[in-house]
């Protein structure tokens, strides 16, 4: 398989290293003469050392003939027309973008690059999945140190199934409203409440650990450990 | 007319009060705030400073809404992403870019979008003030009627051979 890598960053130069390992051929181009003539003496004479996003420089790496163009330079623009030039001036059947904006992804993949690695959207990802998403959520602050808090019933919340009434609301702080399918409605000693719901609250801003517990279920974690 | 410019140099500027003189809604963005010194006193648009490629940007310079949209900066791939963003994403009616690689112009004019390139024109100009033949080559490119058929190859004549081809209204 012959790859055109375009980008001599930490990203192409790695790339690169690994293809030439497992046995394909390819070339990176690499704008920058230094940096380019510095990986050169490491990997051999398969460096470019031209702009690739120059449709001469291009066709001079024998970008015609590529299997696989893959645009992994620093700037999503360079990218996007690297991947354009190679998809639609040198009949490429395959380009790769590296996307730093994960904004610009539904652009790339309307203008039909073929793959699109975000490196933002899966660090983006990794750390959503550890942060909780039941915590409660601070809707605002009024005056005498009081919050509007709202909390998010997730199923094992120890007051799914149960009334107000029946749980340990600390003093100084009341629960008001509950928004159950998008419609708020206000809590009454009878309703149940249920998986999903929001529960909206008004305290002081030192109840929040008791009424996390109440909420939530798990103790709340600490901001400074 | 709502007209949106990306890039505040000499050129993006004089087009800019340009259009302002005539009277029409001018926003002009670029990164740094001290281009839009080349502004005069007189302008009365809009300037924003930011990338001109993040379409949030563009957003909140109403390339939503523009009648015109031009790419001026001295990226060429700044300035063909601005305009990809300004008409696929927020739907601009009209953009053009400033492209000096004069491949580049002539494929991207084939992907849709207009492009200018100070190569061939300046290289036109210079010649012809010399009395030397010009190569003819455009400078203004209007973009091909896009065909958007998924998978279709681009047909139709390239903007290269339509400009040669033109000949004066036969009726």
């Amino acid at each position: 398989m012959f790859v055109l890598v375009v980008g001599g960053g930490k990203v192409g130069y790695y790339l690169t290293k690994e293809l030439i390992e497992s046995g394909h051929e390819v070339v990176l181009m690499e704008k920058d003469r230094e940096r380019a003539s510095q990986i050169a003496d490491e990997l051999g004479s398969i460096v470019v050392p031209h702009d690739g996003c120059e449709g001469k420089y291009l066709g001079e790496a024998g970008c015609s003939r590529a299997d696989i163009v893959a645009a992994v330079t620093g700037d999503d623009e360079d990218n996007l027309v690297i991947c354009q030039m190679a998809n639609h001036h040198f009949d490429v059947p395959r380009t790769i973008a590296r996307v730093n904006n994960p904004k610009n992804e539904s652009l790339f993949r309307h203008m039909g690059v073929d793959e699109i690695i975000s490196p933002t959207r899966m660090i983006l990802g990794s750390i959503e999945q550890d942060i909780p998403v039941h915590e409660l959520l601070h809707l605002g602050a009024l005056a005498d140190d009081l919050e509007i808090i709202e909390a998010h019933l997730q199923p094992d919340s120890p007051a799914v199934g149960r009334a107000p009434a029946d749980l340990a609301i600390p003093d100084g702080c009341s629960l008001f409203a509950v928004v159950r399918n998008g419609i708020a409605t206000p809590l009454r000693p009878d309703t149940v409440l249920a998986e999903g719901d929001k529960v909206i609250a008004i305290g002081r801003a030192d109840c929040e650990r008791l009424l996390h517990e109440q909420l939530i279920g798990t103790p709340m974690e600490d901001e400074a450990s | 007319m709502k007209v949106v410019i990306v890039g505040c140099g000499r050129v993006g500027a004089a087009l800019a009060e340009a259009f302002d003189g005539l009277g029409h809604n001018v926003t002009i963005i670029d990164t740094s705030t001290r281009a839009f010194d080349r502004l005069s006193d007189s302008f009365s648009g809009e300037a924003i400073r930011g990338d001109g490629t993040d379409e949030d940007v563009l957003r909140r310079a109403g390339a939503e809404d523009a009648d015109v949209f031009v790419a001026l900066t001295e990226g060429d791939n700044r300035n063909i992403m601005a305009t990809q963003v300004a008409m696929e994403n927020l739907g601009a009616k009209q953009a053009i870019a400033k492209i000096n690689d004069p491949v580049r112009a002539a494929a991207y004019a084939e992907l849709g979008i207009a492009t200018v390139c100070r190569t061939t024109m300046l290289t036109d100009a210079l010649l012809g003030f010399l009395g030397l033949k010009p190569t003819g080559m455009p400078s203004v490119i209007a973009p091909v009627p896009h065909v958007h058929e998924e998978g279709a190859p681009m047909l139709g004549a390239s903007p290269l051979s339509r400009a040669a081809g033109r000949s004066p209204a036969e009726g």
